[in-house]
């Protein structure tokens, strides 16, 4: 058990010197569900004004042993202790009385109330609301003020960007008089600047007293804000560490329990033809407002090109319409040499026969149907190719099979082809939409966010997998949020703001140069107006 | 968050539970007939003994059961591709003027053999056609199919009075339905098939009808889990940005959907006006579509599923004329109570008993248990 005699003596030595009771003590937790034991004999101290990082692979049971603490669950043994009390928590009520609040991963607001409604929301205190009302907006300011959590108060909830609901759902927690304060994975919706602002914002509660756990499995933010980490694995607490002297190396081990490549290594690019050409192209969203403006570029055979930016700023809709997948108002994209229609009659269907395969940035809702079996998955898009059908009939032998195949190849785990794909964690389902793009040995390959909500171990496999699409002289196009991954694995990257190309920069560029170019401060004539 | 629903083995899901439900159902309406002063002991033996206990019982419970498998599969189709056509009663109506056309056309040039299938095909044809506009409309205009459906049920039924009044009624003739149809048009009784087993039929009017909607639920299966197309049409019932993706043209697949979906609620049609009635009449088809939505919903949009609980609402339907002749004070309408309540337990409540079996489960040890992870955990 990796480091667990080094928690016993971290807690001793602190034990000695600490002024109060721990905010939350959790000893010898234990929580099953069937044969999983997804919380075996857990023991946890969060000092009181203090940031504590829990960190973990999916399914590694943090999830677990947090909804125990907020009363979702019962931990079949086991105490709990909130600010040196025993105390039992059967409902998410009884933990918010004990002033521990929850900002779930997937925020629980009613979308078309307005921010001060979603506050009072549960907490409204009597029969008739148009007094508390008045009570609630005061409160609301004061909370504002204090915390520097500013809000339109009488915005609706789904006229705000994500970072701003965040917000929402802390001045929930915090009206409801939260001392400790629960975030399960909350910068997975955020764009990178957002996840920054949230940061300063737990900073700043942090100095006012309050307790925070973070939970996540993105070891940067770690590193970036905790004060104590403690780190799960296959429903074990394995280690507990300061956070200053721990490393991002030592945590991505211990996570995943055996070294890990965080930055792949790669040989020199080799670009051959022109296989992917983006000539002017100009892209209008639902509402018809312009998301990618005027915008050409390149992608040769053997050359991964990455597309950095803050999300929103166009990518998804440029990758879309590159896909076939949305209509663009002008401009030509060349596959190959040849047009492909992408004002008009481009279709994914046709697209993935001419050699553009496509891994979405959505997986859950595009590049996956996640009630089907793990073998229907494997041939979406392809259902039509005659490897997998006579005449109308599917080969459901051959599907089969197939998906076999590509199981075994991809490590995808566990290896059955029949089991439901809802069924399969982030990294494994990521790798069956990988194995079904690549096995078609396409000529231009999109990635689309390819490591979002992936384990560890499954990024340094997938960004493997990637540039042996390079080294095979496929034409990648790599479009992430993750400054890290874009870096590490491209040999251009594009910088795109406000729906421009605003910079190409080389693999050598650094995080602050890029920073600024994503921030669009530092804004270059782009090659189309510079011509 | 939800508590985390365990997999259970496909025997309690698809097997105990459903019996469950159906059980608890009864159990409520035994109180209902309780309420009425009656014993429910009796009633339910009752029942049982008018649909099962002899040839004619079956044959009629099996006769019900054929109309209600065609419209179970018509929901069913529709629910693949996530689409509630409510319009399966308007559909088999319309269903039954192909079968008539074709009837009234041949039925003293060519044998039953020739003019069921020409029949059937008029049938499908028909019901298709009536779907096909709700169908263009949801999938061009966004129009949901909900409201133009059951619009449609009511412009079906306004045109077939029309129609039966007026240029199918046979001169003279005051009743408004077409004429009998010759001999032609009359399809076998399965007679033999139940006398195989022992039984003697008088008057039941189970027709070879029973056989074709067993091969249409067979169909259904091949076409659903088995052809391109059922992949096209799962694919955009599960998630339409995956469909959109993937290429698949959603317009086409909608319409298609839509039209499989009348096409199995016209060959409803069959069975009353050709098997039994050999005549078209006024609201022949009284109420099936409708069942057809618990029969689905019950069956779990399987074909397999939908057979067994379309026989046991044609149990409910012969079971309860039986009953109700035999106990006036349970009327027509308690019957209705009673399949009311199949409904809602069956359907509407279909986990209320499951987190309990699956915990029972659990704790009985059940080594294929395992907790389904919550994505994005």
């Amino acid at each position: 058990m990796l480091g667990f005699g080094n928690f016993e003596a971290w807690i001793s030595a602190t034990d000695g010197t600490r002024m109060a009771p721990y905010a939350i003590e959790l000893t010898g937790i234990n929580k099953s569900f069937g044969p999983v034991h997804a919380n075996k004999n857990i023991n946890l101290a969060v000092q009181k004004g203090t940031i504590h990082g829990i960190i973990g692979e999916n399914g590694a049971g943090k999830s677990t042993l947090m909804s125990i603490l907020y009363g979702f669950y019962q931990a079949d043994s086991g105490q709990i202790e909130v600010d040196g009390k025993p105390v039992t928590i059967n409902t998410p009520n009884d933990a918010i009385a004990m002033g521990i609040g929850m900002v779930h991963q997937h925020f629980m607001l009613v979308e078309n109330f307005t921010v001060l409604e979603n506050v009072m929301l549960g907490a409204e205190g009597a029969q008739l609301i148009s007094g508390s009302i008045t009570k609630a907006r005061k409160e609301l300011k004061r909370l504002e003020e204090e915390y520097a959590l500013q809000v339109d108060t009488d915005a609706i909830i789904e006229e705000l960007p994500v970072g701003l609901q965040q917000r929402v759902e802390i001045l929930k927690a915090l009206y409801r008089g939260a001392e400790i304060l629960i975030l399960d994975e909350p910068t997975g919706v955020l764009t990178p600047a957002e996840a920054d602002h949230l940061f300063r914002i737990l900073e700043q509660l942090k100095e006012q007293g309050k307790t925070i756990v973070l939970i996540t499995h993105k070891l940067r933010e770690i590193m970036a804000v905790t004060d104590n980490v403690s780190v799960m694995r296959q429903g074990e607490m394995v280690a507990t560490r300061k956070t200053s002297e721990t490393s991002v190396e030592e945590l991505a081990e211990l996570m995943v329990g055996r070294h890990v490549l965080l930055r792949v290594e790669k040989g020199e690019a080799k670009p051959g033809a022109v296989k992917l050409s983006v000539e002017n192209l100009t892209v209008k969203d639902g509402r018809g407002v312009v998301m990618v403006d005027n915008v050409s570029f390149d992608v040769r055979a053997g050359e991964i090109v990455g597309i950095a930016g803050v999300a929103g700023n166009g990518q998804s809709q440029m990758i879309e319409a590159i896909a076939g997948i949305r209509r663009a108002e002008t401009g030509r994209v060349l596959l190959d040499g040849e047009p492909i229609g992408v004002t008009g009659e481009a279709d994914p269907f046709m697209l993935r026969k001419r050699g553009m395969a496509h891994v979405p940035e959505d997986r859950h809702h595009m590049g996956l149907v996640l009630q089907f079996e793990e073998n229907e998955n494997s041939i979406l898009g392809y259902h039509g190719d005659a490897e997998y059908v006579n005449g109308p009939m599917l080969d459901i032998d051959g599907i089969r099979s197939d998906a076999r195949d590509k199981i075994e190849k991809y490590d995808i785990r566990p290896p059955n082809c029949r089991l439901k794909t809802a069924n399969f964690s982030g990294g494994n389902q990521q790798k069956i939409v990988l194995a079904r793009e690549m096995e078609q040995d396409p000529t231009v390959l999109i990635v689309g966010q390819p490591t979002r909500g992936v384990d560890v171990g499954a990024i340094e496999f997938i960004h493997k997998r990637i540039i042996e699409m390079r080294d095979a002289g496929k034409a990648v196009l790599l479009i992430s949020v993750e400054l890290d991954e874009i870096r590490s694995l491209s040999d251009r990257i594009l910088v795109m703001f406000a729906g421009r190309v605003v910079g190409e920069r080389g693999p050598d560029a650094t995080e602050g140069e890029l920073g600024l170019l994503m921030a669009g401060v530092e804004g270059e004539p782009t090659r189309e107006a510079a011509e | 968050m939800a508590a985390p629903y365990a997999k259970l083995p496909a025997w309690v899901d698809y097997g105990l539970i459903p019996l469950i439900n159906v059980t608890v159902a009864f159990l409520v309406a035994g109180l209902v007939v309780l309420l009425v002063g009656e014993n429910p002991v009796r009633a339910a033996q009752l029942l049982v003994q008018g649909a099962f206990g002899s040839g004619d019982g079956i044959g009629y419970t099996l006769f019900y059961a054929t109309n209600f498998i065609f419209t179970g599969l018509c929901m069913a189709v529709a629910f693949h591709c996530s689409l509630f056509n409510i319009g399966g009663e308007g559909q088999a109506y319309v269903g039954g003027l192909g079968v008539a056309i074709v009837c009234l056309a041949f039925d003293s040039v060519f044998p039953w053999w020739i003019n069921l299938p020409l029949a059937t095909i008029m049938a499908a044809l028909t019901g298709a056609l009536w779907a096909l506009i709700p169908a263009w409309l949801q999938a061009t205009r966004g129009s949901h199919v909900v409201i133009t459906t059951i619009m449609f049920n009511f412009i079906a039924a306004s045109l077939m009075v029309y129609l039966l009044v007026g240029p199918l009624k046979p001169v003279g003739s005051m009743a408004p339905e077409t004429r009998t149809f010759a001999e032609g048009a009359q399809l076998p009784r399965l007679d033999w098939m139940l006398e195989m087993f022992g039984l003697t039929i008088r008057s039941a009017p189970l027709n070879i009808t029973f056989l074709l909607a067993l091969a249409a639920a067979f169909g259904v299966w091949v076409l659903i889990w088995r052809t391109r197309l059922g992949y096209e049409i799962r694919t955009m019932g599960f998630s339409p940005t995956a469909a959109r993706y993937a290429g698949i043209n959603q317009t086409k697949v909608i319409v298609i959907a839509m039209m499989v979906s009348g096409a199995m609620a016209g060959m409803m049609a069959l069975n009353p006006v050709m098997g039994d009635q050999t005549r078209l009449q006024m609201n022949f088809v009284a109420g099936a579509g409708f069942v057809g939505i618990a029969v689905a919903l019950m069956g779990r949009s399987h074909p397999a599923g939908i057979i067994p609980a379309a026989i046991l609402f044609g149990m409910l339907y012969q079971g309860g004329a039986e009953l109700s002749f035999e106990m006036p004070t349970i009327s027509r309408d308690m019957i209705v109570i009673i399949q009311g309540l199949v409904i809602l337990f069956a359907g509407a409540l279909e986990h209320m008993f499951r987190p309990t079996i699956a915990r029972m489960f659990h704790m009985a040890g059940g080594g294929t248990l395992k907790p389904t992870p919550q994505p994005g955990e």
